[in-house]
């Protein structure tokens, strides 16, 4: 209503006073044998799993706890841990948040539980991203190498190939729209930080190094300019479309064959398949367009991690909790066939039942093949910055203006650029562009 | 000291008119104390949750507002800092000026419709008054999440009802959710959602209208038209000037609207469309949240302002005629 939803700070009060009670309420009991732990994730079926553990484990008793998905997760998680209480013991973190908590100092370093021992059982980039020097903050969970699923009947009736690079991509994209007006080779969500990143990610950027609270920032750097120049161009040309995703319209172009191409993350293949089930058989995978054709690079979109948070009363069982899910043999292979995601452990990525399987809405292709590929082609030197959620923010309006036509393309990197590195010293981190 | 001796004389007859009470407080002065002890005892369920839920919050936000917590290095005391910030944030100013254009044209047709609606109720026109009565103020029955919603799917472009009629039709959809339409749909569903409680309002305030002025109008021959034009409307105009006070205020303060179909059109609703929804972006993405209390208590003002000017404004015409 909308002479109600003001006083947002009283809001937020009450929230704190109520996480504060819910607080008091858990925990406890660790006196006695049993040690109960909360855990907070908005994995479907994650239950199953998670009896798996308690079987495993009869002495630990896991409450389970979806706190919502992203976003709304996160703002819970910070409320409870500046409160100083009723924070989870171990938490679902997706890796370009993992900063944003353990900066201030809200994650409990799992090195001392040896988690490093089981460091070689990981895709490299997925272990640096949870990980500062000998220090480990999570354990990774999942992950979204990146590619190109696309419509093999919309290019061969309009005889356009696969691109292998962006500039190939860009001319198929111009011919197809010349071809048929309605049909876009794909869909620009401008409002999806996360992707962009990736595709930044992928032509070489590097937008944040962080040390301590030395903060250095590139945002303004050739390889984002590069990205957001080619991107904004072929949206001004009209040949590519720009709606938001995951809204109603961009599933039903995805199903219409509005959009001939999805640049998307390991997981979208499932994804898309419960999305456009009417197109099946006429899907197929590709690996990511580069840019120049003797690279061989792709990047990462989405994944998860498992934390234990600093307010736990029980890290040790808690890291337990967090490495056997994350690690053992039975959960992290119910993950791949029961819950599709893209797994981060090597003794899945290099199972050949795993690569092998078959996929009918692509046509029969083995989908993930492309994408484990993809896998030992991300960058290990990545990082994100410690307020990954201002710089998300920023790039959505920004790129929202230059949508607009307010702002040029050419002008988000430097305003982009400006934007953060103040923001950054504003909240107490020595900032620097590089 | 000549003030006080002044006063002294004028206060005795003031406090004359009230020798009852004083006399029968001095037969029992122990039951006085219990009795000026038990409205309070009434009244404090009451006052402790408004202290509890408004005035401790408001307070605290106050607080904070003049604090500046860093997620480096911890807080520090900037007083009125923010504020100066808030009013010169072209964020801020940007979300403030577009709800004014919003106020400007949305109010006024929301009010149109809420009179013209009432009139034609009270002035015995309509068939079945009860039932048109329910079925306008059924959308202010429908939780402001929901009607956004199903409105955010009306306005879709391929997926809406509307979208895929103009294009069976063989014209463009028209982009509801677009960067130039956007207000207009909003204003649209703000509309829809309360121009049946208005009209509620400005009926109850028309049933209070005496009778017998209509009949003097009738004997003295005017139409239906003059009677609502010249009897009607100016009786019922603090009605009026209520609804709107009530509308200026919702309007500054819109927030579950966009918000809700920011997922649909996140390119045209950023992160400081309106005012409030600023004040969120602010405490809850940005972590700023001292910088968000400051920045809603300044909506309070501009709030207070706006309300204040208007009230000012028309009082000042009323007592022109």
């Amino acid at each position: 209503m909308r002479f109600r939803s003001r006083r947002l700070p009283a809001l937020a009060l009450a929230g704190v006073l109520l996480l504060v009670l819910v607080g008091c309420s858990g925990g406890g009991g660790s006196g006695s044998k049993t040690v109960t732990l909360t855990l907070w994730s908005w994995l479907p079926n994650f239950q199953d799993e998670v009896t798996l553990f308690q079987k495993a484990h009869p002495n630990i008793k896991v409450r389970l706890v979806n706190a919502g998905q992203g976003t709304p997760q996160y703002t819970k998680l910070r409320t409870a841990l500046k409160a100083g209480s009723g924070a989870p013991d171990v938490v679902q973190i997706e890796f370009q948040y993992l900063p944003t908590f353990s900066t201030p100092g809200y994650l409990v370093d799992l090195a001392q539980y040896g988690a490093n021992d089981i460091k070689g059982q990981y895709a490299d980039w997925t272990w640096s991203q949870v990980s500062q020097g000998g220090k480990v903050y999570a354990i990774p969970w999942d992950s979204g190498p990146m590619g190109l699923l696309y419509r093999k009947d919309i290019l061969d009736r309009y005889k356009l190939q696969v691109p292998t690079t962006w500039q190939q991509f860009a001319e198929q994209a111009r011919k197809l729209h010349q071809a048929n007006p309605k049909l876009y080779l794909t869909d620009m969500p401008l409002n999806e930080p996360g992707m962009l990143i990736g595709l930044m990610w992928q032509a070489g950027a590097r937008p944040f190094a962080v040390s301590g609270t030395n903060v250095t920032i590139s945002m303004n750097s050739p390889a984002v300019i590069k990205v957001l120049d080619f991107w904004g161009g072929l949206i001004k040309e009209g040949v590519v479309a720009s709606q938001p995703d995951f809204t109603n319209d961009w599933y039903a172009g995805l199903s219409k064959g509005t959009y001939a191409s999805w640049v998307t993350a390991a997981w979208g293949p499932v994804f898309l398949q419960g999305q456009a089930a009417n197109t099946s058989g006429k899907w197929r995978a590709a690996p990511m367009p580069q840019w120049s054709a003797t690279d061989n690079a792709s990047a990462n979109w989405g994944g998860s991690t498992l934390a234990v948070t600093k307010q736990s009363k029980h890290p040790k069982e808690a890291a337990q909790l967090a490495m056997w899910l994350m690690n053992d043999q039975a959960p992290t292979k119910t993950y791949v066939t029961k819950q599709f995601l893209f797994p981060t452990q090597r003794p899945i990525l290099d199972s050949d039942w795993f690569a092998e399987q078959p996929y009918a809405f692509y046509g029969g292709q083995k989908v993930n093949q492309v994408f484990i590929e993809a896998s030992k082609h991300v960058a290990t030197d990545f990082q994100w910055s410690p307020f990954q959620d201002y710089v998300f923010s920023q790039m959505t309006d920004l790129l929202g203006q230059a949508s607009q036509g307010k702002l040029g393309f050419g002008d988000v990197p430097r305003k982009l650029q400006d934007n953060l590195v103040s923001y950054a010293n504003s909240q107490g981190f020595k900032a620097a562009g590089a | 000291m000549r003030a006080g001796t002044d006063r002294a004389p004028t206060a005795a007859p003031a406090a004359g008119p009230r020798p009852a009470v004083g006399a029968r407080a001095g037969l029992a002065p122990r039951r006085a104390g219990r009795r000026t002890a038990v409205p309070y005892l009434f009244l404090a369920p009451f006052l402790l949750l408004f202290c509890a839920f408004l005035v401790v919050p408001l307070a605290y936000a106050l607080g904070i507002s003049m604090f500046v917590e860093r997620l480096i290095g911890g807080g520090t005391f900037v007083g009125a800092r923010n504020y100066l910030h808030a009013f010169t944030d072209p964020s801020f100013l940007e979300a403030v000026r577009r709800m004014a254009l919003f106020g400007v044209v949305q109010v006024p047709v929301m009010l149109g419709l809420a009179l013209l609606l009432a009139l034609l109720l009270d002035g015995g026109l309509a068939y079945a008054r009860r039932l048109f009565r329910l079925t306008f103020f059924l959308p202010y029955a429908v939780p402001s999440v929901v009607a956004a919603l199903m409105w955010g799917y009306v306005y879709s472009r391929d997926f809406g009802p509307l979208g895929q009629i103009a294009q069976w039709l063989g014209f463009g959809a028209p982009d509801f959710l677009g960067a130039k339409a956007m207000l207009g749909a909003l204003g649209n569903v703000v509309t829809w959602e309360y121009t049946g409680y208005n009209m509620l309002i400005l009926y109850a305030a028309l049933q209070s209208v005496p009778p017998e002025l209509y009949d003097a109008a009738a004997v003295d021959g005017a139409s239906r038209w003059q009677v609502a034009w010249r009897i009607k409307v100016p009786l019922i105009a603090p009605a009026l000037v209520l609804a709107s006070v009530f509308s200026i205020i919702g309007t500054l303060q819109l927030f579950n609207e966009p918000y809700v179909m920011q997922p649909l059109t996140p390119m045209v609703i950023g992160s400081h469309y309106t005012p409030n929804l600023y004040a969120y972006t602010l405490a809850f993405t940005n972590q700023q949240y001292n910088y968000s209390a400051a920045v809603s208590f300044a909506l309070g003002a501009v709030v207070f302002i706006a309300s204040y000017l208007f009230l000012f404004v028309t009082d000042r015409r009323r007592r022109a005629r």
